[in-house]
């Protein structure tokens, strides 16, 4: 159980993902690269799981298996209870209990905030198309950008349109979020804002968030465990637990215990990040 | 709360100021008052140059044989009064037009269905490919045999002209659609219809207008060229390509050139027209 489940928040009930020696070969007829490899993990429901590992080492190829993108070869994942896909049913289905934050935004440009996070909503009827609307909106106040939800994606900044996208997915109150590597490219003081309002809105909803990163301290600040991968095939190498207290902090970031825990996840990312080099330059001579 | 309100953003302070027309912006900025600068050292240098032919007998190349501004100005005032000639605006207008709208009706659609559907694409594209090289008035004489009359094989002429433009731009738009946007919409519970009606149309739209914007320069073309070989409609106007071919038979060089500049205006202006529709439709794109 989680043991920071002191904080005023929803208490999490869903999203358990059990992943089972889940191995994906691409271009089976051909080239067959394989870019997963009999891999297993346990995902609590309302868990902040936090990926890293060496580039194109599986993580997103992971990450659409459970969306639904792409089929796996080998194994089952399983969300609460239900096989999402097998060999037998080698692609999940799509829908909206497991929502994509994608690496460089997704929201669609031609339509404001609030048309963009009613979108779930008006597709899925959920409500009448007016309150659909009404909801997007109150969602985008509650997130802190009340003052923005009539523009469109370009007229605001990045960081206001990956919150928006945030906002967006949780609107559908899925059961898992899958983000990846939502904050790259963004500035320290951006990513810090970002975190904590992540962390605002995963304390409201409590659902199950699988997030990949490159960003150790990102992984650690944010994260109930971290898994660091290894090189390709992905399986998965360490199991780190962050028990650092919630709610979490910038002040997070000083402590003894942070530093130790990022110095671990170095460890034993830097030694896969070896190992991927040298399997690249074994590819080039 | 957390720092989640930091970048909210404060009224802009730009707000305080008055906010000013597109035409004052124009008339206010310096590369507004260089073009017009242009202009005029443009038409004196001209008017110079047929000065000197009049007074010295010395033809300047290329500038020579040109009537003088001022000769092509009177041409037109006189011009401009003649019903006829404004019934050649709408004759070209009314071709230009018709083979326009006709060509965005069939041609979204017909990108659209290329773009989605790989069977529809697979029967349709390789004949569609082979038509696409003909240049639209090397199909003038087989339409003018085909269609019973004149004004019917220019407007299919025109219609071609456009067409083919229209197609390929929907379709690489749409095929060029981020296949983010699909599956987010998807894992949002999109079905099918929404998937096309809300993210591909709409993606599409862009390249729906640049598409228009260029066919629309094409359709010009070849509703000039269809004018001066057909001889026009049947009436007086035959619209102004007809304007400026008979103004060639009667040897009057400065209604040809009036003939010329009125084209111009009126391809600015239907350009004018598609920007404008652009920016009514895509309010998003005014964001760049
Ligand atoms: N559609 C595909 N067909 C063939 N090979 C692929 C395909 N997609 C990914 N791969 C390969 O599978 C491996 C894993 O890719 P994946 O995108 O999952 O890595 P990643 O861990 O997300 O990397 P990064 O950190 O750079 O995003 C890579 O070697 C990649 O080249
Ligand atoms: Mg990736």
């Amino acid at each position: 159980m989680r043991p920071q489940d002191f904080s005023s928040g929803a208490v999490a009930t869903k999203g358990a993902i059990s992943i089972r020696n889940v191995t994906k070969i691409y271009d089976p007829d051909g080239a067959q690269v394989m870019a997963v490899d009999n891999c297993s993990m346990d995902i609590a429901p309302g868990e902040v799981c936090m990926i890293v590992g060496p580039s194109g080492c599986g993580k997103t190829t992971l990450l659409n298996a459970i969306a639904g993108f792409h089929s796996i070869t080998e194994g089952e994942i399983i969300l609460d209870g239900v096989t999402l896909c097998s060999p037998k049913q080698p692609l999940a289905g799509q829908s909206a209990d497991r929502i994509v934050v994608f690496q460089n935004g997704a929201l669609f440009p031609w339509k404001t905030l609030a048309e963009n996070v009613a979108y779930g909503p008006m597709v899925q009827r959920r409500w009448p198309k007016a309150e659909c609307l009404e909801r997007a909106r109150t969602a985008l106040k509650e997130a802190g950008l009340g003052a923005v939800v009539d523009k469109y994606p370009g007229e605001v900044s990045s960081g206001m349109a990956r919150r928006a996208e945030i906002v967006r997915a949780l609107i559908n109150d899925p059961k898992v979020l899958l983000l990846d590597e939502p904050y790259r490219a963004m500035d320290a003081l951006t990513k810090q804002i970002m975190h904590e309002a992540l962390l605002e809105m995963y304390d409201r909803t409590k659902v199950t968030i699988y997030f990949i990163t490159h960003d150790l301290e990102e992984a650690i600040f944010l994260g109930d465990k971290v898994y660091v991968m290894t090189t390709r095939p992905c399986r998965v190498k360490k199991v780190i637990d962050i028990n650092l207290p919630r709610p979490r902090d910038y002040t997070t970031l000083t402590t003894e215990a942070f530093r130790l825990l990022v110095k671990e996840a170095d460890e034993a990312v830097h030694e896969e990040a070896l190992k991927a080099f040298k399997a690249g330059e074994r590819e080039m001579a | 709360m957390s720092a989640v309100t930091i970048d909210q953003p404060q009224t802009p302070p730009s707000k305080t100021f008055r906010r000013r027309s597109k035409f004052e912006r124009a008339i206010s900025s310096l590369g507004f008052w260089r073009g017009l600068a242009g202009i005029l050292v443009f038409l004196v240098l001209w008017e110079a140059a047929a000065y000197l032919k009049a007074t010295l007998d010395f033809t300047i190349p290329f500038f020579g044989k040109l009537p003088a501004p001022t000769l092509v100005a009177a041409a037109a005032a006189e011009v401009v009064v003649q019903p006829g000639y404004w019934w050649s605006w709408v004759e070209s207008f009314k071709r230009v037009l018709g083979g326009f709208i006709i060509a965005m009706i069939l041609g979204i659609p017909f990108g659209l269905a290329l773009a989605v559907n790989k069977y529809f694409r697979d029967v349709f594209f390789p004949p569609f490919e082979i038509l696409r090289p003909i240049p639209p008035l090397a199909w003038v004489p087989a339409s003018l045999i085909f269609w019973p009359t004149n004004e019917m094989s220019i407007i299919f002429v025109t219609f071609l002209g456009a067409f083919f433009t229209i197609v390929i731009n929907v379709l690489g738009g749409a095929r060029t659609i981020d296949v983010r946007y699909l599956r987010a919409a998807q894992s949002m519970g999109a079905n099918q219809w929404h998937l096309f009606s809300r993210i591909i149309l709409p993606g599409t739209l862009p390249s729906i207008f640049t598409g228009a914007a260029v066919g629309m320069g094409i359709t010009w073309n070849v509703v000039l060229a269809a004018e001066m070989v057909s001889g026009g409609g049947s009436q007086a106007g035959g619209g102004l390509g007809f304007f400026i071919w008979s103004s060639y038979m009667g040897g009057s060089m400065e209604h040809i050139i009036v003939g010329m500049i009125s084209i111009g205006i009126a391809g600015y202006l239907s350009s004018a027209l598609i920007r404008w529709l652009g920016e009514r439709t895509m309010p998003w794109q005014r964001a760049f």
